[in-house]
């Protein structure tokens, strides 16, 4: 509970600050005059509730296929639809999926799992009870180090369980009734639910980034927020800085992307501190995160107490996760992020920086690799993926396997570079060259006749040219002027159409001048 | 065990049971019958015993994760009450 | 005879021989139906005579050319199944039951739906939606419940067997008072998918026949594995109809004393103690035990099954199918207005008691009082049972304390309509096999059953004792008079 004196003392100061007497009502942007002294004030205590939809090829407890956009109400049988009679089967791939994650997440997994039965009336729910699991989640106290603004911290995940998702509901923006499509209804689930051991809204966007991540490396989920397959619902407090309790929270859901989840998180907490900096008190309630309006508003449904009847699913019988089958899965889990970016420092010597930005996408991380099989050369390969492959994700706006760049095609090109063949300039060319053209970079080199040029007899008739086209140059070179010879490689360059070798040219040249 | 009208009232709430006031007298009453004969289960000795909540010993029961073929929509659209396109329709559901 | 009053084994002998078909006895089923079932009223709604019965007496199925009818809780493709509820109006399943998948397979003709209590909540058959069901031996008493209809077609001759599904005892104690052989199978023994769940922890489907035979008969069809149950036992299933022959001689019964005290009707007690010495004669050995947790069974069992009720039968709310109401005016909102109205114009008293009584005792701060202590002396009463099949084969017992009360008799007292299947909730708790075999007649001509029960997985045995017993007995041979 808070402390009532502190509650009187930071609200005189808002009042002070504000000039305004304390009201409880909805934030508005008017007091964001205070928010130096809310951030002084409050600490915020931030716990995430992720959602993630595993990509088996069939649903939780039935064999429709796990596929998302077709025709509504197409991916439906009678154990998704509940129809009388119909019974679950736990699809065996789930689970082992959802161990996979837990032992990521550095969890402990449990011997002994069972199923239980969560009740409560909503009309995506086709039993009005959603298959969960609630005193026995397969998996518990995990832990995900996340790479924080104020170095590596350490949030505790609290437990990760199985359970069935429900169906999708419209709601058109005329008429009075909503429409329920059940292709997502039984789709595997796993909530994963974090300590509250956030206290920024950036660490929470980092913790979600990192987790993502995992379940990415993992391969497990698409993790596609507008899809629905990741979803975050965060609940969130204040609490007097330097204080350890914990303030009434509010429950923030209908974050449509992790940035949208820090947007909420940031208002959140400036509405908070503005409803205690003004002497009221936050309700415990559920808010929705309006995207448009960039705010967060209470739920216009009346919540009911929360009682949702929980027992054993007598449906499923329990399951027994043993030892030996817990170091299988973990014996089969991938390399993890965290491990990959240690690894490409240690054994490819990337600074921090670039291994991170490789790491953090799997399929540019999984690309790089497949590059370093062709090519041992980890920094020029490197260089190419961060500098001009990732200018031409971003300019065409491809992720890696739409941009359909084969590790060989890069490693031609990079080879064609580094040994002279073509110039640094020409290969950015050439590269979007291949991207436009599906060709080979050697095939570009000869058809758009790119071949940099260090054959002495074919360079000596461009510079003859050169000289004789510049005599003033010529003079001052000899008269002691350095810069000249820049000038003239420079129009050796510019005559050769950028193929003439910039060092064999200037050798060339200086031997030129010298017998002059 | 005494059951008030209001305990009746949320249970119903739960269970989604529109009762009128007379029904609601009427399963006070017996709701209050029939848990007074249940609580005989308070004088058994359940010391140190694990709840049963299967009638058998059975574990770890799994489907292999293949697909087999759907329904065909039509054969319970044709059910419901109310529809729209393939939809179900339902009241409008108030978030 | 005509042919509805044989017995499918009858019937498949007179096939082979060719002195009747399939065919034959539709059309006599189609003449009994039509005369007794004004009076009966077994069916959930009219069978169909018409099956295609063309090849089906050269097949060789084990029920070839042999009509069966099912409870209205067994979904069968294309069929109304409503469990005689006014919720389930106009819901038709899309899909075959795993027991009716294997009855088509080996050749039986499903003629219809039975009659039953309202999800079969009940005992007497007179929860039904549609109308209550009669004793064929006394119009005015009830055949018993849930499966009544079944229980009372098979009595009647309106079929040659039936199925019907047990979760307190709802085919052993209406067989027993239409004087029917009735099983109820090991949990796990038979699939439950496709059965409209009641206490999914405690359902069973199961055979209901004129004869022990029949009833081994049926069980060997409708029993296996499957892999839509996930409490469904892979374990093979025995050749009844085999075991069932092996003599009595060391077998070991025990009969409890706690199924023999108040409330019992001497006439029952009488019936059983006679076929107590009948067995002796056969060369059972019997021996008095204890099933000490026996009177926590009935409290128990309106726990766990009413909770795992309120759960299964929360998806009946006007959404997919069935009944719709609109909300009503003073409802605050259009959707759980609907949800709330439907519900209480779709269920009947019974099911609304039920599902107010399951909501209550796992709602919050109940749960540990009444669910998760039931659930625990629930483990005790097995252990009962346990021991017992330590020392012993089966158990004898009654199959219901009365024989069939008249109808109306217990409808304002549900806890005496819950008493009535004082005898065979235990086994469903303990999930063992136990089934109902006709043992005698009271001096007002109401059948009698005796409840035998065994070790899960042991219906063999329990088909041996009740086989042997039939065979030297005649109670099965008597036909009401309709």
């Amino acid at each position: 509970m808070r402390d009532d004196g502190l509650t009187r003392r930071t609200g005189r100061l808002a009042n002070r600050l504000t000039g305004k007497p304390a009201k409880n009502c909805l934030y508005t942007h008017e007091v964001s005059d205070t928010k130096h002294a809310e951030m002084m004030n409050y600490e915020p205590v931030i716990g995430l509730e992720v959602h993630v939809q595993l990509k088996t090829a069939t649903k939780a407890f039935c064999g429709c296929a796990n596929i998302f956009g077709s025709r509504e109400n197409t991916h439906v049988c009678p154990v998704c639809l509940g129809l009388p009679g119909s019974l679950p089967v736990l699809n065996e791939t789930a689970l082992k999926s959802a161990v996979k994650v837990a032992l990521a997440l550095g969890c402990d997994v449990k011997h002994f799992t069972k199923f239980d039965r969560k009740n409560y009336y909503y009309p995506d729910l086709p039993k009005n009870f959603q298959i969960s699991q609630y005193d026995m989640p397969f998996s518990e106290n995990g832990k995900m180090d996340i790479r924080a603004q104020d170095g590596v911290k350490r949030i505790r995940v609290k437990r990760v369980h199985l359970e069935e998702d429900a169906g999708k509901l419209i709601h058109p923006e005329s008429g009075t009734e909503s429409l329920v499509d059940y292709n997502r209804a039984g789709t595997p689930l796993l909530e994963i639910v974090s300590e509250p051991d956030l206290h920024t809204p950036e660490e929470a966007y980092v913790y979600l980034t990192d987790l993502k991540l995992i379940l990415q490396y993992l391969d497990v989920s698409d993790c596609d927020m507008e899809k629905g397959s990741l979803r975050c619902d965060a609940n969130i407090s204040l609490r007097p800085a330097g204080t350890s309790g914990l303030g009434v929270k509010a429950e923030l859901k209908n974050m449509n992307s992790f940035r949208a989840v820090r947007q909420a998180l940031e208002y959140e907490i400036k509405r908070q501190a503005a409803v205690l900096e003004e002497g009221g008190s936050v309700v415990q309630e559920t808010r929705l995160w309006n995207e448009k309006k960039q705010l967060t508003l209470p739920m216009r449904s009346k919540e009911e107490a929360h009682d949702y009847r929980y027992f054993p699913e007598p449906d499923l019988p329990p399951f027994v996760i043993s030892a030996e089958e817990i170091d299988t899965i973990k014996k089969e889990l991938p390399e993890m992020p965290a491990q990959r970016r240690r690894r490409f420092m240690e054994a490819f010597g990337l600074c921090e920086k670039d291994a991170s930005t490789v790491v953090a996408s799997k399929s540019f991380a999984d690309f790089f690799e497949a590059c370093l099989e062709l090519y041992g050369q980890p920094k020029k390969i490197v260089h190419w993926l961060i500098g001009p492959v990732s200018f031409q994700m971003n300019t065409r706006g491809q992720d890696m396997a739409e941009l359909r760049l084969t590790p060989a095609a890069l490693t031609e090109l990079i080879d064609l570079v580094e040994t002279g063949k073509i110039s640094q300039l020409a290969g950015k060319d050439v590269l979007q060259e291949m991207l436009e053209s599906g060709k080979s970079a050697g095939k570009i080199v000869v058809e758009e006749n790119l071949a940099q040029v260090s054959d002495a007899g074919a360079l000596l008739a461009v510079i003859q040219e050169v000289l004789a086209a510049n005599k003033k140059s010529v003079d001052d070179y000899k008269a002691g002027k350095e810069n000249a010879l820049m000038f003239l490689v420079g129009q050796v360059m510019r005559l050769s159409r950028g193929k003439a070798n910039p060092k064999t040219a200037r050798e060339l040249l200086v031997e030129k001048l010298r017998s002059l | 065990m005494s059951i008030s009208r209001d305990d009746v009232t949320y249970i119903a709430n739960l269970a989604r049971l529109g009762l009128t006031e007379e029904e609601i007298t009427h399963f006070q009453g017996q709701l209050e019958g029939i848990l007074a004969y249940v609580d005989k289960l308070k004088e058994a000795d359940v010391h140190d015993v694990e709840p049963m909540t299967h009638a058998l010993d059975l574990k770890n029961v799994y489907r292999k994760d293949v697909p087999v073929p759907s329904l065909d929509p039509r054969s319970v659209l044709k059910m419901a009450p109310a529809v729209q396109d393939q939809f179900y329709k339902v009241p409008k559901v108030i978030e | 005879m005509k042919l509805h009053g044989l017995t499918a084994w009858e019937l498949r002998l007179r096939f082979q021989d060719g002195s009747a078909a399939p065919a034959d006895v539709l059309s006599d089923l189609k003449g009994r139906y039509q005369a007794v079932e004004e009076k009966v009223r077994a069916f959930a709604r009219p069978p169909h005579f018409e099956e295609d019965v063309s090849g089906s007496s050269s097949g060789a199925g084990a029920l070839q050319g042999i009509p069966a009818v099912i409870k209205d809780n067994i979904c069968r493709q294309g069929d109304p199944t409503e469990c005689c509820s006014r919720i389930l109006k106009g819901f038709v399943a899309p899909y075959d039951a795993t027991v009716v998948e294997k009855l088509k397979k080996s050749g039986a003709l499903i003629l219809g739906k039975t009659n039953m209590d309202e999800f079969a909540f009940g005992s007497s058959c007179e929860t039904s939606c549609f109308y209550p069901t009669r004793n064929p031996w006394d119009l005015g008493r009830v055949p018993g419940g849930s499966s009544g209809g079944s229980c009372a077609c098979v009595a009647a001759d309106e079929t040659i067997v039936a199925l019907g599904s047990d979760t307190g005892g709802s085919i052993r104690q209406p067989a027993s008072l239409c004087g029917v052989v009735g099983m109820k199978p090991t949990y796990g023994r038979v699939s439950r998918y496709g059965l409209v769940a009641f206490a999914s922890s405690l359902d069973q489907i199961g055979p209901i026949t004129k004869d022990v035979r029949d009833n081994a008969l049926v069980l060997s069809v409708i029993a296996g594995h499957d892999g839509r149950d996930a409490t469904s036992v892979d374990l093979p299933v025995p050749d009844y109809l085999k075991e069932m022959e092996k003599d009595l001689k060391g077998m070991r019964v025990a009969v409890p004393r706690e199924y023999f005290v108040e409330g019992i009707d001497p006439e029952v007690r009488e019936a059983v103690t006679q076929a107590k010495a009948k067995l002796g004669s056969l060369g059972v050995t019997f021996g008095e035990v204890s099933l000490p947790h026996t009177e926590y069974a009935v409290a128990v069992y309106y726990i766990v099954a009413t909770a795992e009720a309120s759960s299964n039968l929360a998806r009946f709310d006007g959404v997919q199918y069935g009944l719709r109401v609109a909300a009503a005016p003073e409802d605050a909102s259009a959707l759980i207005g609907m949800y709330k109205q439907t519900r209480d114009k779709g269920f009947g008293a019974e099911a609304k008691r039920r599902l107010i009584l399951g909501t209550y005792v796992l709602s919050s701060g109940y749960y540990d009082a009444y669910y998760l202590r039931a659930s625990k002396v629930r483990r005790l009463i097995r252990e009962d049972f346990d021991k017992v099949f330590k020392d012993f084969d089966l158990i004898l017992t009654p199959t219901s304390p009365t024989p069939a009360f008249r109808l109306g008799e217990k409808t304002d007292n549900p806890l005496s309509m819950y008493l009535s299947d004082i005898y065979t909730i235990s086994t469903n708790l303990a999930g063992v096999p136990a089934m109902s075999v006709p043992c005698g007649f009271s001096k007002a001509g109401l059948p009698i059953g005796m409840q035998i029960i065994g070790r899960p997985f042991g219906e063999a045995d329990l088909y041996r004792l009740a086989f042997h017993y039939e065979q030297n007995t005649s109670w099965h041979k008597q036909k009401p008079k309709l």
